[in-house]
């Protein structure tokens, strides 16, 4: 009989002590949201936090989380307030959302050793996969999060409709940068590292 | 072995034969393509059973139910996979509806409610980038027609006439009296009338749009960030049971034999199912227990003659139709190539190549089923939730009005669960077994990356030769490769010419265009089939033939001594979209801008999927090591519906794409050697870049969003590494050239 804390509540599972805790968690507690992704401790989608640590437990036999702390996704906050969990859904983080448990944990974790991360931070901490793509957004989503001010959402550009359907020829292309519309959306236009778009000497009206 | 004996293996491994496998696949894939014609199945009442079981809502048409309480809910057909466009359709719907968005939810119909309903919610296949394309216009005139009685209705309870009356967010407004009412009081009476005829529906103006185009929120994350969404992998039943599968690690392997004595007296191991001639399943308590069981197994496997076969000998296939005149076919031959090409000023040769990818989708292949001889259900991820129910209708025997589907939100789909519906066949297969019992089959991740249908495999031959003034006179592009058509869908071959491989290439306007000008030119695909199962992947075939066509593109304008941009440009000009989103790319990304040292920009264009797109990459190559730092993604899909959905789509095709450069699946003694992601090459996020998309619509046609965008990122990033090292890269992935991406 293994005897687990999960979520701060206690349950004893008669299972092989070296099942791993993933497959308790999801076969015989019907806990679901942790979810199953490698096998080998390499995706993360299976990640949860033992005593605030965030492990794989798809490769993390249940005997070893006995008499620890289990936090799961459905117990990381009470109505999924947790500032990660916040985040994640002003900046509409997920697609498929299949790696986002584990990704959200993984962040949670971070946070807690690492209030304010920088980028570098993030890419080191963070090695969950996501197939969908939304690093970027969950980049992002960590900085908001944090409030760290550095959170770059989604840069989108604007070309106007009426600049492309107006113009007829080759040489369009100097007529479609002056008219084009310029980025929306977000507070930074791309091209921090060498000042406001203008600066750089092409067309654009990003501010 | 010696080495007549080793080519007639190759011979008969490579060959275009048709396995009884392999034709049991093309038969589903029929199935499938039968119920797209649609028929009607009797026995089902033509109702939906929310409307029976839910008096107090009402379905004001099939696409629109609307409650006492103003609630709006929005069906969708079409499969959520992580794209948005269950999002996106809910807001042209709600468009023309004209209800409060903030009252919207969404509602997954299911395929046997499609069927008993003469299909009223038409095609259920999510794929090729058509979800919303495909769809727009009839969802929007669903949400006009609802609109349309509802103000009927206000009208009548009124005692005036609709024209009088206006509407916003879902109250109807009578100015002149001062009253107004609301959907949901009017939704009970507006059932009640004659729909209007759709042909006078006039749809609103893209420009008129409130909800439609603008970057509202996702219908769907909040179940995603608290592990509350259930994905088909998830389900739950009572006494439920669990099933591993594997099939022969050497595709087309039969099962020789196996012994489960040991691991039937294995605690929670029910049983051993041979599924068929190629496959075997355990079945447990417990998934684990099925799988650590199965593995443990002793199974032997014929591997046949495809035993033999390696990345190796697949290459030296491909290369012989490099040249062979043996089942080759020109999709187009405009002047006269040879005679112009051995004229040519400077003549410039290369062969490129791509390997076998796999899709990793998230979530492995699973299907629950539940069966009894009288009905068989299944929860499936699926990108074809018809497909599935006929994989279901066929597995178990029983007619498709005893059988049912219910699709989940996918982990991921990405193309892998538009095809073959073989996790269902699977599942069925076992459940079969266990009348009454819920059956999850979940493949392991093994199992998922060893039996895919790949990214076929190609190599491509390019000529190309410019004039005294450095202007392309001469272009010839042979495509040498595996067919999809060939392996799923062999009757959209037609005459021989499977044209599909060539997407991209084609010389009509539409769907998927070649932009360049060029007097003389050829494009041809010479048919090399292997026994590696092959299927769309994200962006299908726009991923090999923009990185065969735009990195040689490259090449030519570095021997031409013209600007990569300006190069392109003189060939585009026949071609004003493709052209235009070029100019848009490079206008925003500052083509030719000052960069920091060892720093250089790439630039590629490519229209599949009825959108066009164009990319410029800014990258660095330290010691092999390659940063791409910024990635400019532009993309005219005629329409945008949502835009923060239209980027989210550009930036997650970055990751996709990035597999495109470092990723492959090889072939040894028949068998993948990438069996986990700890030997596939997959994207992780320390390698992303700055990405900015760049949305240059205009409105005068309707293109794809989830995969057009891909095919750009490789060749741009490929261009930049040939600026930065000198260097064409003609072989992936990149290790091949010694190259990494860090």
């Amino acid at each position: 009989m293994s005897k687990l804390m999960i979520n701060g509540k206690a349950h004893a599972v008669d299972v092989e002590p070296e099942m791993p805790l993933l497959w308790v968690l999801r076969d015989e507690l019907g806990m679901t949201g942790t979810k199953y992704g490698c096998g080998v401790a390499q995706c993360g989608a299976c990640t949860v936090l033992v005593d605030g640590t965030p492990v794989r437990s798809c490769s993390f036999p249940n005997a070893a989380a006995q008499g620890k702390k289990i936090t799961t996704i459905e117990g990381l906050s009470s109505n999924a307030t947790h500032p990660v969990q916040v985040a994640w859904r002003e900046l509409d983080v997920p697609q498929c959302g299949y790696c986002q448990s584990g990704q959200i944990l993984a962040a949670a974790a971070l946070l807690k050793s690492n209030p304010h991360p920088t980028d570098e931070d993030i890419d080191q901490a963070m090695t969950n996969i996501c197939r969908c793509g939304s690093y970027r957004r969950i980049r992002a989503g960590i900085h908001a999060a944090a409030k760290t001010g550095k959170g770059i959402p989604s840069v989108i550009h604007t070309v106007s409709a009426a600049a492309l359907l107006s113009q007829s020829n080759a040489t369009e292309g100097a007529q479609l940068a002056s008219a084009s519309e310029g980025c929306h959306g977000h507070a930074w236009c791309g091209h921090e590292a060498q000042g406001p778009c203008a600066a750089n000497g092409f067309s654009s009206n990003c501010v | 072995m010696n080495n007549t004996k080793y080519s007639d293996a190759l011979s008969i491994a490579l060959t275009d034969s048709v396995s009884s496998r392999r034709s049991f696949l093309v038969n589903s894939a029929l199935g499938a393509g039968a119920l797209t014609l649609g028929f009607h199945v009797p026995g089902f009442a033509k109702v939906s059973s929310k409307s029976t079981a839910q008096a107090q809502e009402v379905e004001v048409n099939a696409w629109v139910v609307i409650h006492p309480d103003d609630r709006c809910v929005i069906r969708i057909a079409r499969a959520e996979m992580g794209q948005g466009s269950s999002t996106g359709l809910a807001q042209l719907v709600a468009e023309e509806l004209e209800c409060d968005w903030q009252k919207v939810s969404i509602e997954f119909i299911t395929p046997g409610q499609n069927l008993a309903r003469d299909r009223v919610w038409k095609n259920m296949s999510t794929g090729g980038s058509r979800g919303i394309r495909e769809s727009q216009e009839y969802v929007r005139v669903a949400g006009a027609a609802a609109r349309t009685m509802l103000l009927q209705a206000a009208a009548n309870q009124l005692g005036v006439s609709p024209s009088e009356l206006s509407v916003s967010k879902g109250v109807i407004t009578h100015a002149n009296s001062k009253r107004s009412l609301n959907y949901g009081k009017v939704c009970a009476d507006a059932v009640k009338l004659t729909p209007p005829d759709a042909k006078s529906i006039r749809l609103k103006k893209p420009q008129d749009w409130q909800i439609a185009g603008k970057p509202v929120r996702r219908l769907d994350t909040a179940h995603k960030v608290d592990g509350s969404l259930k994905y088909a992998i998830d389900h739950r039943a009572q006494n439920m049971l669990y099933a591993a599968v594997m099939a022969s690690p050497v595709f087309e392997g039969k099962l020789k034999s196996f012994d489960s004595t040991a691991i039937l007296k294995k605690r929670g191991i029910k049983s051993v199912v041979k599924l068929d001639d190629y496959a075997i399943a355990v079945v447990a308590d417990n998934w684990w227990r099925a799988k650590t069981a199965l593995e443990e197994m002793p199974i032997v496997w014929d591997e046949g003659q495809n035993g033999q076969v390696s990345s190796q000998s697949i290459a030296t296939h491909l290369e012989e139709g490099l040249r062979s005149d043996k089942n080759v076919f020109a999709d187009t031959n405009v002047g006269q190539f040879s005679q112009a090409y051995s004229a040519s000023n400077q003549k410039l040769e290369a062969v490129y190549s791509t390997p076998f990818v796999t899709h990793a989708c998230m979530e492995p292949m699973n299907c629950t089923v539940l069966y009894t001889p009288d009905k068989a259900e299944a929860w499936v991820p699926s990108q074809n939730a018809e497909a599935a129910l006929a994989a279901l209708s066929d597995a178990t025997g029983l007619p498709l009005e005893k059988c049912e589907a219910y699709n989940q939100t996918l982990g991921g789909g990405f193309g892998r669960r538009g095809g073959p519906q073989d996790y269902v066949r699977f599942a069925a297969l076992v459940a079969k077994q266990y009348p009454g019992q819920s059956v999850k089959v979940l493949w392991s991740r093994e199992e998922d990356m060893t039996h895919d249908y790949y990214r076929p495999i190609g190599q491509c031959l390019l000529q190309g030769g410019l004039d005294e003034k450095g202007e392309l006179s001469a272009l010839s592009i042979r495509v040498s490769g595996q067919s999809i058509n060939a392996y799923l869908a062999p009757h959209n071959i037609v005459d021989g010419k499977d044209r599909r491989q060539l997407q991209g290439y084609w010389p009509e306007a539409g769907d998927a265009q070649f932009g360049y000008s060029v007097p003389n030119l050829k494009i041809e695909y010479a048919m090399r089939n292997t026994h590696v199962p092959v299927g769309a992947w994200r962006g299908v075939n726009t991923n090999q033939n923009s990185i065969y066509l735009e990195a040689f593109m490259e090449e030519l304008a570095k021997a031409s001594g013209k600007d990569s941009l300006a190069f392109r440009q003189a060939l585009l000009k026949d071609h004003p979209k493709h052209l235009r989103v070029l100019n848009a790319v490079a206008d925003k990304a500052g083509w030719g801008r000052t960069l920091p040292s060892g720093v250089f920009q790439g630039i590629a264009q490519f229209m599949g999927y009825g959108s066009y797109t164009a990319a410029v990459a800014e990258v660095s190559v330290n010691n092999g090591k390659v940063k791409v730092h910024r990635l400019v993604l532009a993309t005219n899909s005629g329409h945008v519906v949502n835009p923060d959905q239209v980027a989210a789509q550009v930036e997650g095709s970055v990751a996709y794409a990035f597999d495109s450069l470092q990723a492959q699946s090889s072939v040894l003694n028949g068998r993948i050697v990438e069996t986990n992601f700890d030997r596939y090459k997959i994207t992780r996020m320390v390698q992303l870049p700055k990405i900015e998309t760049v949305l240059a619509p205009t409105f005068d046609f309707w293109g794809g969003v989830g995969e057009p965008t891909i095919c750009v990122v490789a060749p741009a990033v490929l261009n930049a590494i040939f600026k930065a090292t000198g260097k064409p890269v003609r072989s992936l992935p990149l290790q091949n050239s010694g190259l990494e991406l860090v």
